[in-house]
């Protein structure tokens, strides 16, 4: 183990960074944490307060530093509203890099990150292991929603209503694709992501349909690895490192114009999380991932800015479906996309949008924020859920597998005959197949 | 440190969660907005009841522990830096709004509720609650009463101190006070609730808060007046008042914070004018169009190149998306923002804007001016790193000289920010010897042990 010393003088080269914040505060007003616990330990002034501290040796345990530095859902609303445009992010992911250098992983972390993520085909392998048992262990919870719960005490589930694992996850039914681009002239190579691929595999086919519909060529290679952002956000640069040259392999740049994801923490960890945490002496190397990152694009902005569809809102019909539409963190806040997943719903005769009072209010899921804490992660996630409840909405729409996983949970606890989907989907639906 | 049998006793009346031990939980409790040394707290206590905060006061009385009361922390001038071997007391679990009357025109509500929420929840029912301390979104009530808060609103609305009809406090024993009404007329007994009204926590801890509303405006209209001159902007802000026409909002921006925010969002303001003024009037329709119509008319008289008066409320909100963008944009040139409030009379504001042209130069200093020149309260924002010595010396000079200049202009040294710690050794400029003496003996008077945020406003008494 290193030193509080080399601690603290690794901490100290984050200080440009972390100089800028001006303590106002600001942050305390869309801190979706703060806003269940008061506690300044869990808004970005405390954190950056702490890391401060620690980089000036302040602390005789800087394990206390840390928890409380993982006790963040990483959504970036304090980065989005922060007046003096702290790079909140940015600090966070590499502190806890820092940290996790100086006390090590769990030993389930290790177990989750080293020997299952880092490991694609192996990854693969479980999840087909747990799609035979799931039955087993699990009975429904939800009819509408199609989830389940526990069935008997599990200290894996807990009080979970989870969407289980897809029969077929989507590499199975499109192992790879390498087609010519149509009228768009344009050939997108698609990254899966791990949820889409193996729990909503039907977010795929719709991503892959829309585009075909839209004269794109396809790149989709197999053997795709996770975006890294478990490992990244639990500090564990070797898996990140590895998962993103693995990626790096199977999409080469010369192949496609631009690589699309349907998940809003994919694009984001791709476009801004890459290039900012992969450091290699080897300069092509991250030359290449700079440029990887750069292509990156999510869905609905590609469609939208890049193709330049230009989608007049449908009028919703007699028995149009209200729904509502939940801006993912990654998707807003990271990337400013919240007017074209919308402009594609209202291109949609058969739903009518009805707007919740905070559609940008974090889901509360956090990733892995959610395993390690989630009586909080339900409880900003019991906020959401009564904002979806109030729009009467039969449909909850959003961009990102991770918060529909959180809004099957919260529904279905609730007991709410709501639906959840993704905006591709919905979109999908109204082009010709 | 406090001893153990303290800590436990807090954690009999508030539970065990609500006490904060540990280092890291402490030292987020350790600062505020102002540019001041941390001091990390011995305890920090999380009371979710009024009663219960009355019992943590008594039991600091009776251990001889300091405490200060903290809502958001959003502070400008320390006053929520506690004492490290004091107790820093939350007040962010007491956030309810008690009643709100819509017939009488008041609402009751506890410290811990945030500002902005308030003013929603009230316009919700077509009333109005005016303060708007530019921290809003995130300050407590609570703290706008102790540290009498102002806002863009303050020449014709005034400050948190013309809305607190009453006041419930807890004073240095624990013991509860009731002070004012519900009534617009009340002359019962000593004028408390005045005394506590930006007395910083210093004497006392208030659990409850009746504050006045008003109707809401029917009518407003903005407009944004361009001058190639500082003094020709500032003349006009005089012009308007000597008219007899009271704006609801009257800002001043100066060259260097019009190419700060123009940088900063591209909302395409003049970046060679010398000065802005954003101005708004509100009230009754045909008062609002013949006092926009006056307005209008003096501006021109005055000198403004280019004059811009919103026609709806798209481009209302664009004339004010500029002034709250400022801080946003001068605070991301620098890492250090040392935000300052010194307020003259508004007829001296030429003259204060000039002083702090000529500070900046003679400390060799970036300074942005902006603020409310309405009434008087300018921002001289100076922008700075902390880390360098010797610039960080010659700001403290600057901010020092900017108090002098203030004062001898007939002004204040804060208009809004309060006294906290950053100001307490500058008091004796502005008043006397015998004024610090006289509030040092109310202050022993009403907390003999000297716990209720000691230090503050008045020095160590």
């Amino acid at each position: 183990m290193a030193s509080m010393k080399d601690l603290a003088r690794l901490v100290r080269e984050l200080e440009d960074q972390m100089v800028v914040c001006m303590r106002c505060g600001m942050c305390q007003a869309v801190c979706p944490l703060y806003a269940e616990t008061g506690r300044e330990a869990d808004v970005a002034r405390g954190k950056l307060a702490l890391l401060e501290g620690l980089s000036k040796e302040m602390f005789r345990d800087p394990r206390g530093v840390s928890q409380r530095l993982q006790r963040c859902l990483l959504c970036g609303s304090c980065a989005a509203n922060c007046p003096s445009g702290v790079k909140v992010l940015d600090i966070f992911l590499k502190a806890r890099a820092i940290l996790a250098g100086y006390m090590g992983l769990s030993p389930v972390k290790k177990l989750i990150l080293r020997g299952m993520l880092a490991n694609p085909a192996f990854f693969d392998k479980v999840t087909e292991w747990g799609v035979r048992f799931q039955d087993l262990f699990t009975k429904p919870a939800n009819e509408v929603l199609g989830t389940s719960c526990a069935r008997f005490v599990s200290p894996l589930l807990g009080g979970r209503h989870i969407k289980p694992l897809a029969p077929r996850p989507f590499h199975a039914e499109v192992a790879s694709l390498d087609t010519a681009p149509g009228s768009s002239g344009l050939k997108a190579a698609f990254f899966v992501g791990c949820l889409i691929d193996k729990i909503f595999p039907s977010v795929a086919h719709a991503t892959l349909k829309v585009l075909r519909a839209h004269g794109v060529g396809l790149y989709v290679p197999d053997n795709q690895a996770c975006c890294g952002i478990p490992a990244a956000s639990s500090g564990d640069m070797t898996t990140f490192k590895k998962l993103v040259r693995h990626n790096l392999d199977r999409f080469p740049l010369d192949r496609f114009d631009v690589l699309i994801t349907s998940c809003a923490t994919c694009t984001a960890t791709l476009r801004k999380v890459w290039p900012v945490l992969f450091s290699e002496d080897d300069a092509d190397l991250v030359a290449r991932v700079r440029r990887l990152s750069e292509k990156t694009m999510d869905i609905h902005e590609f469609l939208i800015q890049r193709l330049g569809l230009n989608l007049p809102a449908a009028r919703p019909d007699a028995t149009a479906i209200p729904v509502t539409y939940h801006d993912p963190c990654h998707l807003k806040k990271s990337l400013g996309v919240f007017r074209e997943p919308r402009q594609l719903l209202q291109a949609h005769s058969g739903v009518r949008l009805v707007e919740m009072a905070q559609p940008d209010w974090c889901c509360g899921l956090g990733g892995s924020f959610s395993l390690e804490h989630y009586d909080l992660s339900s409880k900003v996630g019991r906020r959401k859920r009564d904002m979806v409840a109030a729009t009467g909405a039969r449909i909850l729409v959003t961009a990102c597998p991770a918060c529909m996983l959180q809004f099957h949970d919260r529904l279905s606890q609730a007991g709410d005959a709501v639906k959840v989907r993704h905006a591709v989907e919905i979109y999908a639906e109204s082009v010709a197949s | 440190m406090v001893s153990k049998h303290f800590i436990k006793a807090l954690a009999d009346v508030v539970g065990k969660d609500n006490v904060f031990v540990d280092e890291a939980d402490r030292a987020v409790y350790a600062y505020d907005a102002a540019v001041l040394d941390p001091v990390v707290p011995a305890a920090v206590v999380r009371p979710v009841t009024a009663e219960s905060l009355g019992r943590v006061v008594r039991l600091c009385h009776d251990n001889e522990v300091p405490l200060t009361v903290r809502g958001a922390g959003t502070n400008l001038s320390g006053g929520t830096i506690p004492k490290a071997h004091g107790v820093v007391v939350l007040t962010n679990a007491l956030n309810r709004i008690l009643e709100l009357n819509v017939e009488d025109l008041y609402a009751v509500v506890e410290p811990g509720l945030i500002t902005a929420k308030f003013a929603a929840a009230v316009e919700a029912h077509g009333l109005f609650y005016p303060p708007d301390p530019g921290s809003q979104a995130v300050s407590t009530l609570g703290g706008n009463v102790a540290e009498n808060a102002g806002g863009l609103r303050g020449l014709k609305y005034g400050v948190t101190r013309d809305y607190v009809m009453g006041l419930e406090f807890f004073d240095a024993h624990g013991d509860a006070i009731k002070t004012g009404a519900r009534t617009v007329k009340c002359v019962t007994g000593y004028n408390l609730a005045s005394l506590l009204v930006g007395s910083e926590g210093t004497l006392g801890v208030i659990y409850k808060i009746v504050l006045k509303l008003i109707p809401q405006p029917q009518h407003r209209k903005s407009m944004m007046a361009i001058f190639d001159s500082v003094s020709g902007a500032s003349q006009t802000v005089a012009a308007i008042i000597a008219e007899k026409i009271l704006p609801a909002t009257l800002e001043f921006l100066d060259n260097f914070t019009i190419r700060a925010v123009e940088s900063f969002s591209r909302a395409g303001l003049p970046t060679d004018a010398a000065a802005m003024l954003l101005i708004e009037v509100d009230g009754h329709p045909a008062q609002v169009e013949e006092d926009a119509a006056k307005v209008e008319a003096i501006c021109r008289r005055l000198g403004a190149q280019r004059l811009r008066v919103a026609q709806t409320a798209q481009e209302r909100d664009k004339v004010w998306e500029a002034r709250r963008a400022a801080l946003s944009a001068l605070a991301k040139l620098k890492p250090t923002v040392v935000l300052e409030d010194a307020t003259v009379p508004r007829s001296r504001i030429p003259d204060m804007v000039q002083a702090v042209q000529e500070i900046a130069a003679k400390y060799n200093l970036t300074i942005g001016t902006f603020g409310h020149a309405g009434d008087g309260n300018l921002h001289p924002t100076i922008l700075t790193d902390r880390r360098h010595t010797e610039e960080w010396h010659r700001v403290e000079r600057a901010v020092e000289e900017i108090f002098d200049r203030a004062l001898a202009l007939g002004g204040t040294l804060s208009g809004e920010h309060g006294i906290g710690l950053a100001k307490a050794p500058f008091m004796v400029k502005e008043t006397t010897r015998a004024t610090l003496e006289y509030a040092r003996r109310i202050k022993r008077a009403l907390d003999p042990k000297n716990i209720l945020n000691p230090g503050k406003v008045i020095g160590e008494a």
